[in-house]
């Protein structure tokens, strides 16, 4: 019997509506597995993912999150991926300034059509933030178990 | 300088052009003073002073000031009429309702230079060429201004004023290599675990007195996300790391593309963080990813953030050990 548990990351992805999450349910009845580590939440708009939400994931015990939206100029509402993605680079930017590892935070742009891409991120995800190990710097003990 | 304001100060108050005047009065300590309003001629001859030491930024106050009705005087330092125009582009404030003194500044002197000096009881400042003299309760001190300047002034971005109606003193010019993201650059140049040394040993200092958020001309929120109960950053000192980072990372965000790098933030802080090291990432930032931009230079220009072009930079491709 082994005692220590096997290192199992969390991971939060925000999906937008319209391609991502319909791109995990492609993947899904087409039968391409993605690890159970990866969290689902769904967005309208990968624009509606606001820089706390990824902080929170973290806070909340995540050890990675990624953004998955439309394709840049595929954004159901013309330009929310625009924005989403100038304020992404920004923050993420600035995570690494302050030395939390930039592996952790990742944003992809997968269709609806993509279920293989969906799959494929996910599980590259999943093994990048396994290899990294637990959340450390981003961590808040309160909300561990 | 001061007696020229404080004339003209008076001037305007008697021909009606304004029925009140921002700006500065001695505090508990000389080198301490505050923002405050004079409604008449002999309030000003009381307690007007504008020296080395008058360092606030009074763009704020003209939020509140444009609603009371009225129009108001104000004077600003050329960093401060930054942050004017950048609340006249955010609407946030009515430029019929102000009249601006644009005053000249040669930077402000950081007090806590002047102790680590060695000089104490300070009781008055003024300038002669490139030295102050500091006048203490112990007899008159003379500093180099270079040894007792203010981070931001030693690297100040411009000393041209981007609005006024009227000018004391002259208005200067750009700097156009100010070295004020050297240290940004200094940073990024660091390892991962060197930056996340670094930020802790500064941001585990905070004590989230609020005082960067409260000082600063960008964040003029009526209801501020940290004052909801529910934010999940509660209103005392952070009890551990990750609401000390998010505290810093969310504010700093905040005023990303609107931070006019008036560095007031840096200098109310109780505990000395250097908060513009924060804003300056994100203006640097901007500048390299999506031309340069400086918030409150043209209040007609579009935010960065609010705009977009269809090759910008990927998210991937930001930060520093992509590879």
């Amino acid at each position: 019997m082994q005692d220590v548990k096997e290192f199992r990351p969390k991971i939060v992805a925000f999906c937008c509506n319209w391609c991502s999450y319909a791109g995990a349910d492609l993947a899904g009845s087409s039968r391409l597995s993605y690890p159970a580590d990866v969290k689902i939440i769904r967005v309208p708009c990968s624009c509606r993912v606001n820089p706390l939400f990824i902080l929170r994931a973290f806070q909340r015990g995540a050890d990675g999150v990624i953004m998955a939206g439309c394709h840049p100029g595929d954004c159901h509402y013309t330009s929310g991926n625009y924005f989403a993605r100038r304020r992404m680079t920004l923050l993420f930017s600035m995570l690494d300034y302050l030395g939390i590892e930039r592996e952790r935070t990742r944003v992809e742009w997968i269709s609806a059509a993509e279920g293989a891409k969906f799959s494929k991120t996910m599980n590259e995800f999943a093994a990048t933030i396994a290899a990294l190990g637990e959340n450390k710097r981003l961590e808040d003990l309160r909300c561990k178990n | 300088m001061q007696e020229l304001m404080k004339k003209r100060a008076i001037e305007l108050l008697a021909d009606g052009t304004c029925d009140r005047v921002l700006g500065w009065e001695k505090g508990d300590f000389a080198y301490d003073q505050t923002p405050a309003l004079f409604h008449t001629a002999e309030e000003l001859r009381a307690s007007f002073v504008y020296n080395g030491f008058s360092a606030a930024n009074l763009s704020k106050y003209l939020v509140k000031e444009c609603r009371a009705g009225g129009k108001i005087a104000v004077f600003l330092k050329p960093c401060d009429t930054y942050s004017f125009n950048q609340l006249l582009a955010e609407h946030r404030i009515k430029r019929e309702m102000i009249y601006v003194i644009g005053v000249a500044c040669d930077g402000k002197a950081d007090v806590e230079k002047l102790k680590d000096a060695g000089i104490d009881g300070i009781t008055d400042i003024r300038e002669e060429g490139e030295c102050y003299v500091v006048s203490t309760i112990y007899g008159d001190k003379t500093v180099k201004k270079a040894e007792a300047l203010a981070e931001r002034c030693l690297n100040c971005k411009s000393r041209k004023h981007m609005a006024y109606d009227e000018l004391i003193g002259e208005s200067g010019e750009v700097v156009p290599n100010s070295g004020r993201f050297d240290m940004v650059e200094q940073l990024e140049a660091m390892t991962p675990d060197e930056r996340y040394e670094f930020w802790r040993g500064e941001l585990s200092r905070c004590i989230r007195c609020n005082a960067c958020r409260n000082v600063c001309p960008a964040c003029t929120c009526e209801q501020c996300i940290f004052d909801n109960p529910k934010s999940g950053v509660a209103q005392k000192a952070a009890v551990n790391s990750f609401e000390e980072n998010m505290f810093h990372i969310i504010r700093a965000f905040h005023v990303a593309g609107r931070c006019t790098d008036c560095g007031e933030c840096s200098r109310v802080c109780p505990e000395h963080i250097p908060l513009h090291l924060l804003n300056r990432k994100f203006i640097k930032d901007v500048n390299s990813f999506y031309g340069e931009y400086q918030a409150g230079e043209d209040p007609a220009a579009r935010p960065p953030l609010g705009r977009y072009e269809k090759n910008d930079i990927e998210p991937g491709e930001a930060g520093g050990n992509r590879a």
